[in-house]
């Protein structure tokens, strides 16, 4: 289905009760920065790595900050530190410090 | 008194120069055990050839001339020096005095407090005079020293020096314990002169003085001996816990530096050498653009090492080294030359988060090389995709001069590996650079020309690739001498901005400066070469927002505009970007300039 250019997207409800916050604190705390993050998406469209593969930064971020932590951590992994999305970030976010944090985070 | 050969105001100094000798000896031993593999390798290959001889003529010049400090200021080597080099020859010295002073022998103690066992302290001795008063003209030479010494300490701006170290409480009682020592030798030796008459022409002169307000007391004497000798002790038994333990550690590391030896991915005993050579001079603190835009000053050099030697600050080591923007003054600026920018990478090595990747690149596996035989390979780098001009104006000159290129990342571009290796990820940037060397080596090209300074200090100090690696300022420098590319002379005025990696990182300077001159007109700035200031924006340190971004990156600029330029030329595209909307004035990369200049 995917290289048909459509799939059945899941569920996209998130249940506040539910939802873990802890890491998502601890990231805005040391990457303050995030706050201005307007999701437009230039990250991930300037990535080296989305060049090669489906790696998405945008959806990784916003999965982490939402505590969907599932295979995050191994899709963090392709990123390249290369910072093409630290310029091109019209919010001035300190993406390679987010990333790098965010790996740290999912480690603790 | 004629025959005395021992007097227990010794002891102390004795039992800090045991203390210091057994406890050096142990550390050093340990150390150098802790060299790995390749480090005693290139020691057993090199310990016995011409090396030395350089690095003998080092010591010197470094361990007791200070030359790099006195190029640095006049005043602050001075002071340096004659701490140093003075008091090795009061030492040196005074064991010649003893030996003709005592034909049959005498014990080392005897050299060192000579005028108190100064045989009948007569002169009657080969040379007597001469020595004494030369020993005085050295005491002289050190003490010029400790008063400059004292005077940086209220005042240190006419010594080069905005802003000193912190030092730590032991440092602080050490160096009082230094201060101390020759103040007190003066005494001690006018105490003694005061009774006997000896010594040179100034300890004489304060002897007479003594003598005259009436204090020639052998009781006096003795206890003034006892006190110099409490503090050489004193200053001995903390020499090694201190920053003075550089005076010896540097000529280890002269001599290990020059045999070949350097410092790796991992700590090792060379490392601790390192760590124990830095004097904390605080050279490092004033260049940095921490400091000096940002006004942070916990992380420079000086710090960082301290807080790895010092077991009580080294859980800070880990922030403090994360802190810096990787720019490479304080190296350039470091008179013992330790390779600081290694160290911190180091530190920031992610053991957790840097495992084994479990093929996190795997999806490079299908990229495969082209085959570019008797081509050059151009790699862009990520951050020329941003900057397309660069790449443009590249493949404009290539064309020009004839010469056929596979632009290697030009759909697909992975990245050299540098930006993970700065931020301590070293298994993943080594995945990266084994997949581009098999891509690089697999085309069979003769040479890779790079855009990208940070690809480029990666691909000539990271990578072993077979083939020459060129910046495309190089590159282009070596067209225009052969004459493979004409270029016309426009009427610009233009201000180079030297790339912190090009510049520092990788020594390339003329190229980039030569190539300007034939194209435009070279304007000079206040701060170029190896003390250019960083653009702000480099991949170095994850921690700085925006707004300490621009800060550092307005302190370049104002130091561009200020010989009012046309045009900012640069030869890397980060420092472009940076650059690109900071002021009116275009900002132009060297192969732009020159692709626009072609005939």
């Amino acid at each position: 289905m995917n290289k048909f250019g459509f799939a059945i997207s899941q569920g996209r409800q998130l249940n506040f009760d539910e939802m873990k916050s802890d890491k998502a604190d601890r990231l805005l705390e040391v990457e303050p920065s995030y706050k201005w993050c307007i999701g437009c998406g230039g990250c991930t469209a300037s990535c080296s790595a989305a060049g090669f593969t489906d790696f998405n930064i945008r959806r990784i971020h916003t999965a982490f900050i939402r505590g969907q932590y599932d295979g995050l951590e191994e899709k963090l992994r392709r990123c390249m530190l290369c910072g093409k999305c630290l310029l091109v970030c019209p919010r001035g976010v300190n993406t390679r410090s987010l990333i790098i944090n965010m790996r740290r985070l999912l480690h603790d | 008194m004629t025959d005395e050969i021992f007097n227990p105001f010794v002891l102390p100094f004795l039992a800090g120069v045991a203390f210091l000798l057994i406890f050096s000896v142990w550390k050093y031993w340990r150390w150098i055990r802790g060299f790995d593999k390749l480090q005693r390798t290139v020691i057993r290959k090199n310990i016995f050839s011409w090396r030395f001889l350089p690095a003998i003529w080092e010591s010197v010049r470094e361990g007791l001339l200070h030359w790099r400090i006195t190029k640095k200021n006049l005043l602050l080597g001075y002071m340096h020096r004659s701490l140093a080099f003075g008091w090795f020859l009061l030492i040196v010295v005074g064991f010649f005095q003893a030996m003709f002073a005592f034909p049959e022998g005498h014990h080392f103690w005897m050299a060192i407090f000579f005028n108190y066992f100064e045989p009948s302290h007569d002169i009657s001795y080969p040379h007597a005079e001469f020595m004494a008063n030369l020993m005085d003209v050295l005491l002289i030479y050190v003490l010029s020293g400790l008063l400059l010494a004292m005077f940086k300490k209220v005042w240190s701006r006419p010594m080069g020096m905005k802003r000193t170290t912190r030092h730590t409480l032991m440092d602080r009682v050490a160096k009082l314990a230094l201060w101390c020592i020759f103040p007190l030798r003066l005494l001690s030796e006018a105490a003694t002169s005061a009774l006997y008459g000896n010594g040179g022409f100034m300890t004489r002169g304060l002897g007479n003085f003594l003598a005259e307000i009436g204090i020639a007391d052998p009781t006096f004497a003795l206890s003034c001996w006892t006190l110099y000798s409490i503090a050489l002790g004193l200053f001995f038994c903390l020499m090694p816990f201190t920053r003075y333990m550089h005076i010896f550690t540097e000529i280890f590391l002269i001599f290990f530096r020059q045999l070949g030896v350097t410092d790796g991915d991992k700590k090792t005993g060379y490392t601790m050498f390192e760590l124990s050579a830095c004097s904390r001079c605080g050279i490092c603190i004033d260049g940095c653009p921490m400091n000096r835009e940002l006004g942070i000053v916990n992380m420079q050099g000086v710090y960082m090492l301290q807080s790895i030697r010092n077991l009580e600050l080294q859980k800070n080591a880990e922030s403090l080294a994360e802190n810096c923007m990787m720019c490479d003054r304080c190296v350039a600026d470091c008179p013992v030359n330790i390779d600081l920018s290694v160290i911190r990478r180091q530190v920031r090595i992610r053991s957790k988060a840097d495992i084994d990747t479990h093929d996190g690149y795997g999806y490079l596996k299908n990229v495969q090389p082209f085959n570019a035989m008797s081509r050059v390979v151009y790699f862009g780098g990520c951050m020329t995709h941003l900057t397309p001009a660069i790449s443009a104006a590249m493949e404009r000159i290539f064309a020009a001069a004839g010469q056929k290129y596979w632009y290697m990342d030009k759909e697909e571009s992975i990245c050299c590996g540098r930006p993970l290796l700065q931020q301590g990820f070293e298994n993943q940037a080594f995945e990266l650079r084994r997949k581009n060397t098999e891509m690089i080596v697999g085309s069979k090209a003769t040479m890779l020309v790079t855009s990208c300074p940070i690809c480029f200090q990666s691909f000539t100090k990271e990578y072993k690739l077979p083939i020459p690696v060129m910046h495309h300022t190089q590159y282009i420098d070596m067209l225009l001498r052969e004459g493979r590319l004409k270029v016309r002379h426009d009427d610009r005025r233009v201000a180079y901005h030297d790339p912190c990696e090009l510049g520092r990182g990788c020594g390339v300077f003329d190229e980039p400066r030569r190539v300007l001159e034939a194209t435009t007109t070279l304007l000079r700035t206040d701060e170029e070469r190896e003390h250019s200031l960083c653009c702000g924006f480099n991949m170095g340190n994850p921690l700085l927002n925006l707004e300490q971004q621009t800060l550092v990156r307005n302190a370049a600029r104002d130091n561009l505009m200020a010989c009012n330029p046309d045009t900012i030329a640069t030869a890397c595209p980060m420092c472009k970007k940076a650059f690109a909307h900071a002021d009116n004035v275009p900002v132009k990369d060297i192969a732009e300039i020159v692709a626009a200049n072609i005939i």
